[in-house]
């Protein structure tokens, strides 16, 4: 039968098929974050155990660590120094080379992965934390995994899984001008549900995703996780090639030349049978928003909120009149205009170069609305420092927003940080649970055109009208 | 780690219908305070199960499900579908466990979340919406006296009428499950395959692997 792409990555790292179904599957890349790979670190100690091979395994940090400029160890995540200091000491006991503080290459994982080059198209790579899915945008077979799994990673350089199923989503039509991947992966989720791609590794293809620069494919693969698949792909080309050629972990020499020449057989091929497809026109996907508290609760900017009595589940319609209560709207009511108290640039979703020049070109010359919160966070440190050498920190900080040093920071209380109870917060990030950027907090979900509009206006806006 | 071995249980169900409860809703990022997997019980649920949580003023709050009497000493969650996504943290299913919950009743759960729960002897149990449904109507007139049985050798769910709701676990799974058996020491099994592999793939494709 003929192979998907991710069949091929799949095969490539079966090491043995048990009569139970499972594979033990080879891992070729660990990476940790301080919040639970300082746990995985710990609890391999207490085994006894120790890593199969440290050269393969890396860790930043991200989750704890503070984000105000001038920054040190102090953080305001209760006994997150404790995570801090257990992180550095037994990355350093296990030989693993760690992006502390203070080291340029430090930032968000899953930014920092592709950056130096560590995850690469056709390795498997796992980390324990949901949105490892985001590698998926270089044609990396990526997952998130728990602290035990993680532990078995780091032990064995292998995971016993199950195959999952396979669906492909191919995206075409031609896409509005400035419509992002953000748009694009919250449309596909508020079309197919939250739990749309659970049991299926997702691939995404189709013109549109071949026409995506790599940063935005980054994005899309992102939230896979929000829509409940086991992964998301993207087939490597040429874009891809040329980003990682050099980066610091990358092949280089015969080795590169190698490498390129196995990147280019990672696609599915024409007759490879999925267990579902899906086609998105995304000829009429414009700015895309959440109204409630599931990343499928995503609408058009200039539709009105829906209504919990239109939908026949029972349990869907109370879930949605829930979330109506809890983010202060009414059925009926338009996004476009709602007053906002904060605005939030950052995160694994929307953090990088391409998202923060975006943002930037709708804040150049413009102030945000007085009174109003507004934060950008780098998704690394070397986007920080490319952003700041093009200038863009300027156009941020004249504008009215915070400029910060790198981490996941108000995506969810890392580094201790919330917003305040009952406050709305438009935010280029990933998840809008309830609770997720502090206690009461209502956060809608956009993408980072969307969050910068939005924060010159005071209310969520669309882009277009504020660049007419 | 090794973990209790689990064969049948018998216990207090409480309902928490809603889909897609997330982790980030089963233990919030601000209640992971210790570099531990223990003593998380405390912070389960902690945005609807307490009002001014770490205030002065903190106490529960009476409307959430554990809080209620009638289900007092629950060790067994009936659920919504999608139990569990979002966030990978395994601080959820610690959390779970150490309040003493040892069954996860759901029409299906994030994949990450299943495998963790799977990981800490948590028994992740896949029945149908509407089975879900009668078992907490069933439940809910006397929580206390009308409990659950599940027998992971049969695969069953006893009702409290004693109808019984079979259910299918993925062998390897339910065979970790009643053995409290550890996943790595499983994998050291393998351990001859794994270096042969390692060997074959490092001549084959040099440019994977770091030096």
């Amino acid at each position: 039968m003929k192979q998907t792409l991710f069949d091929k990555i799949w095969d490539d790292h079966v090491i043995r098929r048990f009569d139970d179904g499972t594979c033990l599957l080879y891992i070729d890349r660990v990476f940790l974050h301080e919040r639970t790979g300082s746990i995985a670190l710990l609890g391999l100690q207490a085994q006894g155990r120790k890593l199969r091979n440290s050269r393969q395994v890396f860790c930043t940090m991200d989750h704890i660590v503070d984000t105000h400029p001038g920054r040190n160890d102090s953080t305001n995540v209760p006994g997150g120094s404790e995570f801090i200091r257990v992180t550095r000491e037994r990355a350093a006991a296990e030989e693993i080379t760690l992006f502390d503080l203070g080291d340029p290459r430090q930032g968000i994982s899953h930014v920092v992965a592709v950056e130096q080059g560590i995850a690469l198209p056709g390795l498997t790579v796992v980390c324990p934390d949901s949105h490892t899915c985001t590698l998926g945008g270089i044609g990396a077979l990526a997952t998130g995994v728990g602290s035990s799994e993680c532990e078995h990673a780091l032990a064995t350089q292998t995971l016993r899984v199950t195959k999952p199923k396979q669906m492909r989503v191919n995206f075409t039509g031609k896409v509005p001008q400035g419509t992002t991947a953000k748009d694009l992966i919250l449309h596909l989720i508020a079309k197919y549900s939250a739990a749309g791609g659970r049991g299926y590794a997702v691939e995404f293809a189709g013109p549109v995703i071949r026409d995506l620069d790599l940063e935005a494919r980054l994005t899309l693969c992102n939230m896979a996780v929000e829509f409940s698949a086991y992964t998301g792909i993207i087939a490597p080309d040429k874009k891809v090639t040329s980003y990682l050629k050099s980066r610091p972990y990358a092949p280089s020499g015969d080795s590169w030349r190698n490498a390129v020449a196995y990147w280019s057989t990672l696609f599915s091929e024409d007759d490879a049978v999925f267990d579902k497809q899906i086609t998105i026109d995304c000829t009429d996907i414009g700015p895309t928003v959440t109204w409630g508290t599931s990343p499928q609760h995503a609408i058009p900017i200039d539709h009105t909120v829906p209504d919990p009595n239109s939908v026949a589940d029972p349990e869907l319609s109370r879930s949605m009149g829930r979330a109506l209560e809890y983010m202060g709207l009414r059925a009926g009511e338009r996004l476009e205009g709602l007053p906002i108290d904060a605005a939030f640039i950052g995160s694994c979703t929307n953090s990088r170069l391409s998202d923060l020049r975006l943002a930037a070109g709708v804040l150049r010359g413009r102030k945000i609305r007085n009174g109003l919160r507004a934060i950008c966070v780098p998704g690394s440190t070397q986007v920080k420092l490319k952003a700041e050498a093009e200038g863009l920190d300027k156009i941020f900080l004249d504008a009215g927003f915070e400029w910060r040093e790198s981490g996941c920071s108000l995506c969810f209380f890392a580094g201790g940080e919330g917003f305040a109870p009952g406050e709305r917060v438009i935010t280029s990030t990933n998840r809008n649970f309830e609770g997720r950027q502090g206690p009461g907090v209502r956060s809608h979900l956009a993408s980072p055109v969307t969050v910068a509009a939005s924060a010159v206006n005071g209310c969520i806006s669309d882009f277009r009208r504020l660049l007419k | 780690m090794s973990v209790v071995e689990f064969n049948t249980h018998i216990g207090i169900a409480a309902p928490m219908l809603q889909k897609n409860i997330d982790t980030d809703a089963i233990i919030p990022s601000r209640e992971m305070q210790r570099v531990s997997k223990k003593g998380l019980g405390q912070g389960l649920f902690a945005a609807r199960r307490y009002f001014d949580r770490g205030e002065e003023t903190e106490r529960d709050n009476p409307e959430f499900v554990l809080n209620q009497p009638q289900y007092s000493g629950a060790t067994i969650l009936l659920t919504g579908a999608n139990m569990g996504c979002g966030s990978s943290r395994e601080f959820a299913v610690w959390a779970l466990v150490d309040f003493g919950i040892r069954v996860i009743i759901a029409p299906s759960f994030g994949s990450i979340f299943h495998t963790n729960c799977v990981r800490n002897g948590l028994l992740p149990v896949v029945l149908s919406e509407t089975t879900i449904s009668d078992l907490a109507e069933q439940v809910q007139t006397n929580p206390q006296q009308r409990q659950l049985r599940i027998d992971l050798l049969t695969k069953v769910v006893v009702d409290p009428a004693g109808c019984e709701h079979s259910f299918e676990i993925e062998s390897l799974h339910r065979h970790m499950l009643m053995e409290g058996l550890d996943a790595v020491d499983i994998t050291m099994e393998s351990l001859a395959d794994i270096d042969a592999f390692e060997m074959s793939i490092r001549s084959a494709r040099p440019w994977m692997h770091l030096i």
